[in-house]
């Protein structure tokens, strides 16, 4: 086998899913570090940056907001510019959204409420990296935890997202049928960007590795990024 | 010099928070309310005399920061 994939994840103060998705990155076999926010460099070699979730800066002013003024955030810009592979994982899908890395914006939830649960997702387009693994309309198990998941675009946005291929994942019932838990626009979970290197999602892949915590269907995901 | 920021869901783009308000008003009681809007005020006192210079500072705090403008709109209220 080549050399191991090196995954470097972001840390900002609030993060609290830096080390699930360390450990869900190791246990693929892959080299991680912990990149704290004040950080000026992306290392050197580094196959996939992921911003983690949690609450970067208590999610003060709006989630992600205050995390985009960090230093690395530039640094992470120039990696994604240059082709780097991005993965923005719940809050880290708020912040590459707030730094325009991603088109869009996340809204407080439709019904108000914080949402922690298992839910269905559908594969939508899988012509990419991240989702190369799965299959058009798979049904995947994931959990999803967040109070600020509601996906906006406008119109002509959202016609570009399908027309380039963007929308990744739409959370569904365990049949593929439309089940919106949070009121996206066309209850979209995940995107990724034109280049398709930035793919962010609010769903937790990272905690979706082992059957015995209730579903595996995660580790599928992560692993498109391994031998790309 | 201090510098008021409201920043507000644009319109179109689906104020949730505000209906929530709007349904507990209603549900009170308070039937003549017809819509209802939530949004932020950001305080912001800055060492600025001109008014103007420090209304585009202001300015360009929101469109880096305090808003983010795919959903929300900003005004600025400078007060000496």
């Amino acid at each position: 086998m080549s050399a191991k994939i090196k995954v470097g994840i972001v840390q900002f103060p609030g993060t609290n899913c830096e080390y699930d998705t360390q450990h869900a990155f190791d246990s693929l076999g892959c080299e991680t570090v912990i990149l704290w926010h004040k950080e000026n460099t992306i290392p050197d070699g580094t196959d996939l940056v992921v911003v983690a979730g949690g609450f970067s800066y208590g999610d003060y002013l709006r989630s992600g907001a205050i995390a985009k003024m960090s230093p690395i955030m530039k640094a992470l810009k120039h990696y994604a510019n240059d082709g780097g592979k991005v993965l923005g994982i719940c809050n880290g899908f708020q912040v590459l959204t707030e730094i325009g890395l991603l088109p869009g914006a996340l809204k407080r939830n439709e019904g108000l409420h914080f949402i922690s649960r298992h839910h269905h997702l559908k594969v939508i387009s899988y012509d990419n990296t991240f989702l190369r693994l799965c299959e058009a309309n798979e049904v995947v198990n994931i959990p999803i935890a967040h109070h600020d998941g509601n996906y906006y675009i406008d119109a002509q946005g959202l016609k570009e997202l399908y027309t380039n291929h963007q929308v990744l994942l739409q959370y569904t019932d365990e049949n593929g049928n439309i089940d919106n838990p949070n009121g996206s626009i066309d209850s979209i979970a995940g995107i990724c960007n034109v280049a398709k290197n930035v793919f962010g999602l609010m769903p937790h892949p990272e905690r979706a590795m082992e059957s015995l915590l209730g579903s595996s269907d995660g580790r599928r995901m992560l692993e498109g990024f391994l031998s790309a | 010099m201090k510098a008021i920021v409201n920043v507000f869901l644009k319109n179109g783009v689906l104020d949730s928070q505000g209906k929530a308000v709007l349904h507990a008003l209603s549900g009170h009681g308070f039937e003549s309310v017809r819509d209802v809007r939530v949004g932020k005020q950001i305080i912001i006192e800055m060492d600025e005399s001109d008014s103007a210079a420090a209304k585009e500072k202001v300015a360009h705090m929101c469109e880096e920061l305090l808003a983010n403008t795919v959903i929300e709109d900003y005004n600025i209220e400078i007060i000496s």
